[in-house]
């Protein structure tokens, strides 16, 4: 693990930059979602003040930074809020998936046999399904037991990414499992649990990261798609980017482009600061992509020449 | 290994036989989430318009009130006669759905699919070619953002620009009412309906409508393309046979094109066939976007009315659209590449 | 300075000159810790059709001599000294000449045949590529005729030329790489470790096609090699590499029966044969070419390193029998340098150890 970080931090060239943008970026977003009380000047849900209502699609101003929209919601707000509604759903389906798709993962790949083939078969079944659609469908299945929260929407993306984990997890198991030096330890006698502890673990680790911050960016995407088609968040439980977006398609249409601009934008910057940590991560983290940086050549006078003669 | 260059037939016969496992794989685990989830599926779609017994009756006929195990073998009878039952809400055969709307949807999947290549192709070879330098940079951000960027936002921001720029270019739906109204439906892909009849400026019409859909839909698939391509190239150009052809005097063109781009692609289009699952998702929101009359607009009214016979039929229909692709790329990675012929 | 007797000519009076001739030839790789010193002034001759052996330990810069002379290097590697293709100065050449040269004059096998044909070329693909990125205006007719011809001599059947290449097994293929570098005549061949990868019977079936081809071809050979067995067997001088340095160089036979270079001598002893009773092997490891030991390269393992190897660096002088070596013990022995007794006498323990670490 330790070798992890310093290999990131020793990164060169475009890789460390990629990283390091991403991370600012993140890092501003969680600020803002931690801070959303306090920075946001007014409620998620909140439309009116002092019992008057807030006026209906006004343009940026003073009062208002990013406008209000067609709902009478204070976009600069509700952007705000987004940022922690997004948060949320990540981490809460990010480890909702890690739990449940990496300890499956290993078992798969470290049992194997019959145990192992059909996992992968129902796992490349589901996996193959459009991502999207799983997630409406899940929706469509916890819109009843669970209403429409916060919950229901990382579930309903948590079942697009547990079959990802499973799958990368299990495939490094099962290399791991083959690779060289684990033959050796088991040919040293070491027990199966030792091994699977000691260098599955490892190996295991290296990849999650990597899959975990894409993941998030992909989860981010899925939640305002579902959102934007009316699957996701309801507008009185959490602020969410997407169904902003789907409310504002109308006032495209009619040439009115704030409600669009600004959660849109939040959404693009925040999925691609996560993106871009992955990208960086992966390119850190597998050597393969991995470039030496080159320095040109200067031969120096030859001072072995005299020397040589002589 | 034989002399025998592998012989392609058997390999597609082998290949078609494994389709059956994956395709009741893939009913059974739609199965399990539609009708073995808690929910009642009539009560869910037409409850509180109908009383107790007229429920009843409905449930009868659906044939819900069966054990699972027989509606489940009946299930899986009918999607092999491409059956996929009758929406509850508005009692609409799917199979009918998936007819009159289907057409909307392909059209717009294969034009997003021509824009991503002829976008994603030619970026993804300069990128990897060029590796690290500022063009590779700049390719790449795009191809990030193209990516990060929710569909329906690249889409509500084509149509700002669109509806400031060209006023009258058409921002929704598949075609004005002038061309529905005079193209009669044969094929129910209305553009080549509207071919067939010779109609020019229907034709137009239609093709003016499909610009701003698919190349919202082709834009983010091609992110994904051109990272893929962008690897794979990076990876073929340190090939050995790159090498060894450069040590035969190959001109670095050639090298470039014939050797390291020719293999870089064998894994692309492997992995383009997964990107099906991207491209119908992404058709979802597209189609919400533009109002497009297709299959997704479809899957979503019915989701919106709760009707768990729709949605079971068009994801299952989803389903068999994802298995013939894969199919299907599997055997033109066959025609390219001679090593998977065994 | 030239170790070839000039009048040395074939029956025909053809002049048998160098093909190829390098004189202190440089190859560095530049890195984040400094150049590697991989090719470190280098100096030999090859006669036409001859072979010439080229052995050493994994990573004293063999390979990268061989690819260096073909210009076939990875960014950020360059090139210094002297470089002569049948007279032509290769270091002055543009990139575009160069690789004009490459396939059609000069030629290059490689180490695994596996994976050094493109898999989705058909074989006669291939060799019409190469022949024509070389004769434009060449014919469909003698494509197929100059293929068959060279695929018959590597004993491969014309029914295979319309095959792919994971059609072939590994032994096959080095045969097809083989005679996809000879179908340009080149005057010039580097094969690297073109056997490694092959299994015993297959290796010695390859060696014997490469020992044969200037019967056929009347083609100069640089071979690669670990393998001692291969040099003796199919070469008809040998150059000794050390630490980016040729140590030693000359008729194999004379290398052989009397080496020079303490390395050359611990290199034979390490060779494992029927009548070996015990193992011997070189203590230490190769140096790190970025940094490598002052003088001479290989005191800190030479067993009879002298104070003078670990200050100045030896001089390359001529041993008699054709042979050339660069080592003051072996100077010495031969009595062509006197030394003071300071100089001469043996290298400290301590100071080995020390230099073993830098």
């Amino acid at each position: 693990m330790g070798s992890f970080f310093r290999g990131i931090w020793n990164t060169k060239g475009q890789a460390r930059w990629i990283l390091l943008v991403g991370v600012v970026i993140t890092l501003v977003f969680i600020v803002f979602a931690v801070l959303a009380p306090w920075v946001a000047p007014y409620d998620f849900n909140q439309t009116k003040l002092d019992g008057a209502k807030l006026p209906k699609l006004a343009p940026p101003s003073g009062t208002y930074w990013f406008g209000t929209n067609d709902q009478f919601y204070d976009i600069y707000s509700r952007v705000v809020w987004g940022a922690r509604t997004a948060l949320e759903v990540i981490v809460l389906s990010l480890v909702i998936s890690i739990v449940i798709g990496v300890p499956l993962g290993i078992a798969s790949g470290f049992i194997g046999g019959w145990f192992d083939r059909i996992l992968v078969f129902v796992n490349d079944a589901i996996y193959s399904l459009p991502s999207l659609l799983l997630a409406i469908v899940f929706s469509f299945l916890l819109r009843g037991p669970l209403g429409g929260g916060v919950t229901a929407a990382a579930l309903s993306i948590t079942a697009v990414y547990i079959p990802q984990y499973f799958r990368v997890v299990r495939n490094t198991t099962v290399s791991a499992r083959e690779a060289t030096y684990v033959e050796a330890a088991r040919a040293l006698g070491a027990k199966p649990f030792t091994i699977m502890r000691k260098y599955l673990f490892g190996n295991v680790v290296q990849s999650v990261p990597v899959l975990g911050t894409l993941n998030a960016a992909d989860a981010l995407g899925t939640l305002a798609a579902l959102g934007f088609l009316g699957f996701g968040i309801q507008p009185n439980e959490a602020s969410e980017w997407g169904y902003d977006l789907s409310r504002a398609l109308d006032d495209a249409q009619a040439g009115t482009w704030w409600p669009t601009l600004f959660p849109g934008l939040a959404l693009i910057l925040l999925i691609t600061a996560l993106t871009l940590v992955g990208e960086g991560l992966n390119e850190t983290a597998n050597p393969a992509l991995r470039r030496r940086r080159l320095r040109p050549v200067v031969f120096p006078r030859r001072e072995q020449d005299e020397e040589r003669t002589r | 290994m034989s002399s025998a260059s592998g012989s392609l037939p058997r390999y597609i016969l082998v290949r078609l036989a494994l389709v059956l496992p994956m395709m009741w794989v893939l009913l059974t685990v739609v199965f399990i989430l539609l009708r073995v989830a808690p929910g009642d599926p009539v009560s869910a779609a037409v409850g509180g318009k109908l009383n107790q017994e007229a429920l009843d009756a409905r449930r009868a006929t659906l044939g819900l009130d069966r054990p699972l195990i027989t509606q489940y073998l009946d299930y899986l009878g009918n999607v092999a006669h491409l059956d996929f039952g009758k929406t509850i809400s508005d009692n609409r055969p799917v199979l009918d759905i998936i007819k009159d709307q289907g057409g909307a949807t392909l059209t717009l999947t294969l034009g997003a699919f021509l824009v991503a290549m002829v976008i994603g192709l030619p970026l993804g070879r300069l990128a990897g070619r060029y590796r690290d330098t500022s063009a590779d940079a700049a390719i790449r951000v795009f191809g990030v953002v193209t990516y990060a960027a929710p569909i329906f936002w690249t889409g509500i921001m084509f149509v700002l620009l669109v509806v400031k720029l060209f006023p009258g270019w058409p921002t929704n739906d598949i075609a004005s009412v002038v061309t529905k109204f005079e193209v009669t439906p044969k094929s129910h892909i209305l553009l080549f309906d509207a071919a067939l009849e010779g109609n020019g400026s229907a034709v137009s019409d239609i093709l003016k409508h499909h610009v701003l859909p698919c190349l919202t839909l082709g834009l983010l698939l091609s992110g994904v393309i051109i990272r893929l391509v962008r690897i794979n190239v990076i990876q073929a150009m340190k090939g050995d046979y790159v090498e060894a052809a450069r040590a035969r005097g190959i001109s670095e063109r050639r090298v470039v094109r014939y050797h390291a781009f020719r293999n870089a692609l064998v894994p692309v289009i492997t992995v383009i066939g997964l990107q099906v699952a991207i491209t119908l998702s992404g058709a979802l929101v597209t189609e919400r976007t533009f109002n497009w009359p297709g299959l997704g607009t479809e899957l979503i009214q019915y989701v919106t009315a709760r009707d768990y016979i729709a949605v079971q039929g068009l994801v299952t229909f989803f389903a068999l659209i994802v298995v013939v692709v894969s199919v299907f790329v599997d055997i033109l990675t066959a025609l390219v590449d001679p090593r998977v012929r065994y | 300075m030239t170790p070839i007797e000039l009048e040395e000519q074939d029956a025909t009076g053809v002049d048998r000159g160098p093909v190829l001739e390098a004189r202190d030839l440089r190859v560095w790789y530049g890195t984040d810790r400094g150049p590697v010193r991989a090719v470190d002034g280098v100096s030999f001759e090859l006669r036409r059709g001859e072979i010439l052996g080229l052995v050493g330990e994994s990573g004293c810069g063999k390979s990268t001599l061989g690819r260096g002379l073909l210009g076939l290097l990875p960014d950020g590697a360059a090139r210094d000294g002297e470089l002569r293709f049948q007279g032509r100065d290769m270091l002055a050449l543009k990139p575009r000449e160069q690789h004009a040269l490459r396939g059609r004059d000069l030629g290059m096998i490689f180490q695994e045949p596996l994976t050094r044909l493109n898999p989705l070329m058909r074989i006669s693909e291939h060799f019409s590529e190469t022949l024509r990125t070389h004769d434009k205006s060449i014919s469909k007719a003698e494509i197929e005729r100059r293929s068959l011809d060279v695929l018959r001599v590597m004993g491969i059947p014309p029914t295979r030329f319309r095959a792919y290449p994971h059609e072939f097994s590994g032994g096959m293929r080095q045969r097809l790489m083989i005679a996809l570098t000879l179908v340009m005549r080149p005057a010039f061949v580097v094969a690297d470790e073109p056997t490694t990868a092959l299994d015993v019977l297959v290796e010695a079936q390859i060696i014997r096609i490469l020992h044969d081809l200037r019967r056929e071809y009347d083609t100069s050979l640089l071979l690669i090699t670990h393998n001692l067995g291969i040099i003796a067997e199919a070469c008809d001088r040998v150059a000794v590499m050390y630490a980016g340095e040729i140590v030693e160089i000359g008729e194999a036979r004379e290398v052989f029966s009397r080496p020079r270079h303490p390395y050359t001598r611990e290199l034979l002893r390490s060779t494992i044969s029927l009548r070996t009773t015990g193992l011997n092997y070189i203590e230490g490891a190769p140096p790190d070419l970025v940094d490598p030991p002052p003088a001479c390269r290989f005191h800190p393992r030479c067993p009879d390193a002298m104070n003078v190897c670990a200050q100045r660096h030896p001089v390359d002088r001529d041993h008699g029998a054709g042979t050339r070596a660069a080592c003051w013990a072996a100077d010495v022995a031969q009595g062509l340098v006197k030394l003071d007794d300071r100089e001469a006498a043996p290298l400290p323990r301590g100071e080995i150890s020390v230099a073993d670490e830098a």
